[in-house]
């Protein structure tokens, strides 16, 4: 495809400086998001750690491996560890950080200091966390519900929530930063309409982080003076209103679903195009979707609420909304797969995560239906069935998109190939895992399994097997990964600039690029992703 | 033109482009900070649709005098902010430093005011969750009020404080010659930042102080 490689180009941004400080203290957007992925790479397996103790917890009926404190604590780290610290900045700040100046024709991001010290708080939000997870751990569920997190609980709430409200800051700054670059720093010629449409779901990705976090961070920053001072502004035996607090959480925390998988629906853009060697079909439906979920996203969040004291017409509003947002993703769903329609598909390792990808999701996607009817939510409702239905996009949608957007990204990131062998292996290995963990789930959820007890009865024994077993799969099914990446590092074979011959400035730079992307700005002259023109010139 | 040569970060091309991209970049931020606050107005909303006596007999607790006085005191340092912009934009060095200290002086006469109203509210044993204490009825619904009254005022004064440091910032570059003709984006756009923090105190003040005249 493209010609042989056989040696690097001599200086790149990662052999420009040498030595710890020259990490630590770049401003480099390509080293920052290596920064990222390093950390948020740990965070992951941490994260997967504490979901192994849960699945292995539940493999028995009886409470048996974990004292039910314990359990509380450990599905609690799980959910704060794998959404604030591997989900929200996965992609934008690892995958976004490294291609998104590239992407533009630009030297690096507007602000290259700020987008450091994003990192740097995201590391001391972190470090909180750590710390939480040292000395005993934290038991209110993710959400921190009042008054349990307020008053009730034994846990350490106050310094879980001041890692959350820290790192909310590095989530708040990330966005920002790319909403201004994609504003001033696109190359000339580059318009709003030829935008690569992973730049278009980052931009919608970056508005609901600025407009949605500082509202979590004022939630928890509440929930904190309350615990303190033992005062009452949720509290209901002081007059409090802990709906209230359920309202202002689901403000940011619904949309913040649109956080995770907004980045993922562009990295499937970019793959299913590559890899089909189409353009995309309807590029401004695509493009247009992103915004819309992005809008539409900040007005569903009482389908969180269905069974609290919410009015019963505020439920019908936003059960009504809840379906509504299913158009632009179906449009997506839709055009992806119209994409493939006649397209020269090849079936290497990013590809396969992306067929992955739009088919858990759509399962996930369509769950979410179900659930955003009333009714069906009330027999639902904190059951395994709400468990499948978000890892189904969680993991089986943004997962997915990630460790396809890792393999698609890496030759750029470091010059050299993997062996596609074990990636396709690999990425088999996580569909099936993934699979045989959370389709149970839907079944004993449907049953009436409820979610966050250590103990459950014998009926939902076979189902929790399967699903403990899926677990461990799914485990290897990321080590493998892990292990041929590292070996990569030295002994795969040289990349090239574009491996892959895809479209995109990106990848007209030398791989690794070097620190300032180009040689001298790109000019754009033709539209996004014009693959028919190469197939043309080839005939 | 030297020094605007120096003030071009690499990232950008020009001038137009970084200060662009600066004026942007807080117009985003305060975007965030509209939201921060938005969920401290939506508890105060909540609240005070629940507990409208409540609300209005505290309100009479709090210092009007203070509070108008204060509140002139804000404008006030709008104007000498805005001043400091427009020196800036001319090139004036000694009118801009002038105005910024200006601007900072009354900032702290606000905080000043603002701390002598806190220590006033602890003398009166009005502090929830250190000393309050309230003989009438409608206990909890009242300290709820006042609870508000110092979370929203607080984040208001510690913005106040950012703000004051940021103006300090602008003093010692301003006293260096930092600022020119063509380089005056951060002085526009932390005047940008301190109008915001004034405007949110032109909201806090009716809502926390007046409600309970009319009663």
């Amino acid at each position: 495809m493209s010609p042989i490689v056989t040696e690097l180009p001599k200086i790149h941004y990662l052999n420009a400086a040498y030595g710890l400080k020259s990490w630590l203290l770049t401003t480099d957007h390509k080293r920052i998001a290596i920064l990222y992925l390093i950390t948020v790479t740990l965070y992951f397996f941490l994260g997967g750690f504490f979901a192994l103790l849960v699945r292995l917890e539940l493999m028995t009926p009886a409470s048996d491996l974990l004292r039910p404190e314990t359990y509380n604590r450990m599905f609690t780290m799980h959910g704060i560890v794998m959404i604030f610290f591997f989900l929200i900045p996965a992609i934008p700040a690892i995958i976004g950080n490294f291609v998104i100046p590239m992407m533009l024709g630009a030297r690096d991001l507007a602000f290259p200091r700020l987008n450091l010290l994003s990192w740097y708080l995201f590391m001391a939000g972190g470090l909180f966390t750590l710390y939480v997870v040292v000395i005993g751990g934290v038991d209110t569920g993710w959400t921190f519900y009042v008054p349990y997190s307020s008053v009730y609980s034994n846990s350490y709430v106050v310094a879980t929530g001041l890692g959350v409200f820290i790192t909310g800051f590095s989530s708040i700054l990330t966005g920002l930063n790319f909403v201004v670059t994609t504003h001033t720093m696109r190359a000339p010629g580059l318009t709003w309409g030829r935008l690569p449409l992973f730049m278009w779901s980052l931009y919608a990705t970056s508005l609901v982080q600025i407009l949605g976090t500082p509202v979590l961070a004022i939630a928890v920053a509440l929930v904190g003076i309350e615990r303190i001072w033992r005062v009452g502004i949720f509290d209901p035996s002081l007059g409090g209103d802990p709906i209230l607090y359920q309202h202002l959480f689901w403000f940011y925390s619904h949309p913040a679903v649109y956080i995770m998988v907004l980045p993922a629906f562009g990295v499937v853009s970019e793959l299913v195009q590559t890899f089909s060697r189409k353009r995309i079909f309807g590029y401004k439906f695509v493009a247009g979707a992103s915004i819309g979920i992005a809008v539409y996203g900040f007005l569903v969040w009482g389908h969180h609420m269905f069974t609290t004291r919410q009015s019963v017409y505020a439920g019908l509003i936003f059960s009504f909304l809840s379906y509504f947002i299913a158009v632009p993703s179906g449009i997506k769903v839709f055009n992806w797969t119209a994409t493939l329609y006649k397209g020269s598909v090849s079936y290497q390792t990013p590809m396969l995560y992306t067929f992955g990808f739009i088919g858990l999701f759509t399962i996930g996607g369509l769950t979410g239906l179900f659930l955003a009817a009333m009714g069906l939510d009330l027999h639902v409702h904190d059951t395994y069935f709400v468990v499948a239905h978000f890892h189904y996009i969680m993991v089986g949608g943004t997962v997915m998109a990630y460790l396809g957007a890792i393999h698609y990204y890496w030759p750029k990131m470091t010059g050299r190939l993997y062996p596609d062998a074990w990636g396709r292996f690999a990425a088999l290995l996580v569909f099936v895992g993934f699979n045989l963990t959370f389709f149970p789930q839907f079944l004993a959820g449907y049953l009436g399994m409820p979610r966050r007890y250590a103990a459950y009865p014998e009926e939902f024994h076979l189902l929790n097997v399967m699903s403990t077993a899926g677990a461990s799969v799914l485990a290897v099914g990321y080590l493998v990964p892990l292990i041929y990446l590292l070996w990569s590092l030295r002994h795969a074979p040289l990349a090239g600039p574009n491996p892959w011959g895809a479209r995109g400035l990106e990848w007209q730079t030398p791989s690794p690029p070097p620190t300032f992307n180009f040689e001298k700005t790109p000019i754009v002259t033709d539209e996004t992703y014009e693959y028919s023109l190469e197939e043309e010139e080839v005939v | 033109m030297s020094e605007s040569t120096n003030a071009l970060a690499h990232q950008f091309d020009d001038l137009e482009q970084q200060a662009r991209s600066n004026t942007l970049g807080m117009w985003a931020f305060l975007a965030t900070e509209v939201l921060f606050f938005g969920g401290l107005f939506t508890a105060y909303v909540v609240y005070r649709h629940a507990f409208p006596e409540a609300f209005a007999v505290g309100s009479k607790h709090m210092d009007v005098v203070a509070g108008t006085v204060n509140t002139a005191v804000l404008i006030a340092s709008s104007l000498m902010m805005a001043l400091a912009v427009q020196s800036a934009q001319l090139g004036l060095r000694r009118p801009l430093i002038m105005f910024l200290l200006l601007t900072m002086t009354l900032g702290a006469v606000f905080l000043g005011i603002k701390a002598w109203e806190y220590h006033h509210k602890y003398v009166e044993n009005l502090v929830p969750g250190v000393n309050f204490v309230w003989e009438g009825p409608l206990r909890n619904q009242v300290q709820m009020l006042f609870l508000l009254y110092f979370i929203m005022t607080g984040t208001h004064a510690l913005h106040m404080v950012i703000g004051i440091c940021l103006l300090t910032y602008l003093v010692l570059g301003a006293r260096r010659g930092r600022f020119s003709r063509e380089y005056f984006f951060p002085v526009e756009i932390i005047g940008l930042y301190w109008h915001f923090v004034d405007l949110v105190w032109i909201f806090l003040f009716p809502l926390l102080y007046l409600i309970g005249l009319h009663l």
